[in-house]
């Protein structure tokens, strides 16, 4: 899988991240943030092995 | 009332009675047996490993070792849906659902697709349209030692802990069976990849029968006592096809038709680089079964709506313009303070709370409301679970919150979709 950007999306109501806009061999997607989401989980690998940075959600 | 038995039978001409050949075969009413029964002349036949071959059976009970439907473990074998598009020059799911291919190392582009079995082929004479179709680019640098380049199909974990096979027994099979064509005739190897445990792998040779040739390959598999499959929505066995694995992954020994565990540098034996160094070389595949038992069966065809239904609970496209242009309705939805939002419920249950995959254009969307429009360009994931979603534009829409409104498309090219590969 190939992950080439990953952001945080945020819920503008409670302000708390919602999901993740990723572009994921070469489409972009919108993430859960939910364990067993293929596409979180291969995020979260990605972030723990320190090849792939989320970046901050922009209001 | 004793045994009895015919030894040292005279010869006779004809088709009636009893008769017994030279090298054993007995037939019935047959001219000469051509099995060891043969009854009618191949009206029935049992062949030297028990396998009989009937014209026709008539029945008031038929009790089957094996299930007689829903036999095939494997989803859009026949590679007929492709909810995303029927080519890409990306890796990864792209064109025929739940098939994808992956690799690393490639100095150009593969293209996927869905592509076509010819008319007169046997694969096409057996009910076989589509496959899912691998075109090579130009590897200029060569083949490298950590390249690889493989298709493949992931079953889920439940669909094998379920399936009925008595997958740690060594006398328990499946039996995998598949049309494969190449522009190169060389040597592949498929390899299955277990994925809960202790991964294991098992690998086969497969050849063509020539260039630009359908083969079909039938191969059996045992049972292995180290083998783990949960009965939940993981992983259960990757099933790859590797078109080319350099070195770094490969052995000149390896061992071939059995399990053992997983070694990231021994998954194959050393593979000829030829069609990974071919530029336009293809790969395609159809016809992909896998079923309980040590006997292949004919490919389980299932009608479109069927394979349909079964791909939704991986990829769900919930709404496609269809390259339509002018407005179309997609939902409804509602304003909020700065945003308008829907819900999505998708049928069935996916397998996992799903990505979006959303069109991102500008003005691809609007939403009417209170006899204004606002266009926008895409929505965001706020809330999901595995039947329903909330989405939400939160850009480039000012309606007034509280009121209800229409989601339309406003371009050709504008999908809702929801992801939950494995």
């Amino acid at each position: 899988m190939n992950i080439t950007s990953a952001k945080y999306c945020i819920n503008l109501d409670t302000n708390e991240n919602q999901s993740i806009k990723a572009t994921i061999d070469g489409v972009e997607m919108f993430v859960p943030i939910s364990e067993g989401n293929t596409h979180y989980d291969e995020i979260m690998r990605q972030v723990n092995a320190g090849t792939l940075t989320i970046t901050a959600a922009s209001n | 009332m004793s045994d009895i038995r015919f030894e040292g039978w005279l010869h006779r001409s004809g088709t009636g009675g009893v008769y017994q050949d030279s090298a054993g075969n007995v037939g019935i009413a047959s001219t000469q047996p051509q099995t060891r029964l043969d009854i009618g002349n191949g009206g029935f036949q049992v062949g030297p490993t028990g396998i009989a071959t009937v014209t026709t059976v008539n029945t008031t009970n038929l009790v089957n070792a094996t299930q007689l439907s829903h036999r095939n473990i494997i989803i859009n074998g026949a590679m007929e849906v492709a909810q995303r598009g029927t080519s890409s020059t990306s890796s990864g799911y792209q064109t025929v659902d739940r098939f994808r291919h992956s690799g690393t190392g490639w100095d150009a582009a593969l293209t996927q697709a869905q592509g076509s079995v010819s008319s007169g082929t046997t694969p096409y004479t057996e009910g076989f349209r589509k496959t899912f179709k691998l075109t090579n680019g130009n590897q200029s640098s060569g083949a490298g030692a950590g390249d690889q380049l493989s298709m493949s199909y992931i079953i889920e974990d439940q669909d094998l802990a379920t399936s009925g096979w008595n997958y740690l027994s060594e006398t328990s099979y499946v039996t995998l069976s598949f049309w494969f064509k190449s522009s190169v005739n060389q040597t592949f190897y498929v390899v299955l990849e277990s994925k809960d445990g202790t991964s294991r792998q098992y690998s086969f040779a497969i050849t063509p029968t020539g260039a630009d040739t359908w083969t079909k390959v039938t191969h059996t598999i045992k049972g292995n006592s180290g083998l783990q499959f949960s009965n939940d929505n993981g992983e259960g066995i990757e099933i790859y096809f590797l078109l080319f694995y350099g070195t770094n992954q490969t052995t000149s020994g390896h061992t071939l038709n059995t399990w053992k565990t997983t070694s990231a540098s021994d998954q194959a034996p050393d593979m000829t680089s030829t069609w990974f160094t071919t530029n336009s070389a293809t790969f395609e595949l159809t016809g992909m079964q896998l079923e309980v038992g040590s006997e292949v069966t004919p490919f389980e065809h299932r009608q479109f709506g069927d394979e349909m239904a079964r791909c939704k609970r991986y990829y769900n496209k919930v709404f496609d313009a269809e390259g339509q242009s002018g407005e179309k309705p997609a939902s409804l939805a509602v304003y909020e303070t700065n945003s308008a939002l829907t819900t999505i419920f998708n049928f069935p249950k996916m397998r996992v709370v799903p990505s979006l995959d959303i069109t991102n254009g500008t003005n691809k969307f609007m939403v009417r409301s209170n006899s204004v429009s606002d266009h926008f360009d895409t929505m965001s994931l706020r809330y999901g679970t595995t039947q329903t979603a909330e989405i939400v534009a939160s850009s480039g829409v000012s309606g007034t919150a509280g009121y209800g409104g229409y989601l339309r498309s406003a371009d050709t090219d504008v999908y809702i979709a929801f992801s939950a590969e494995l």
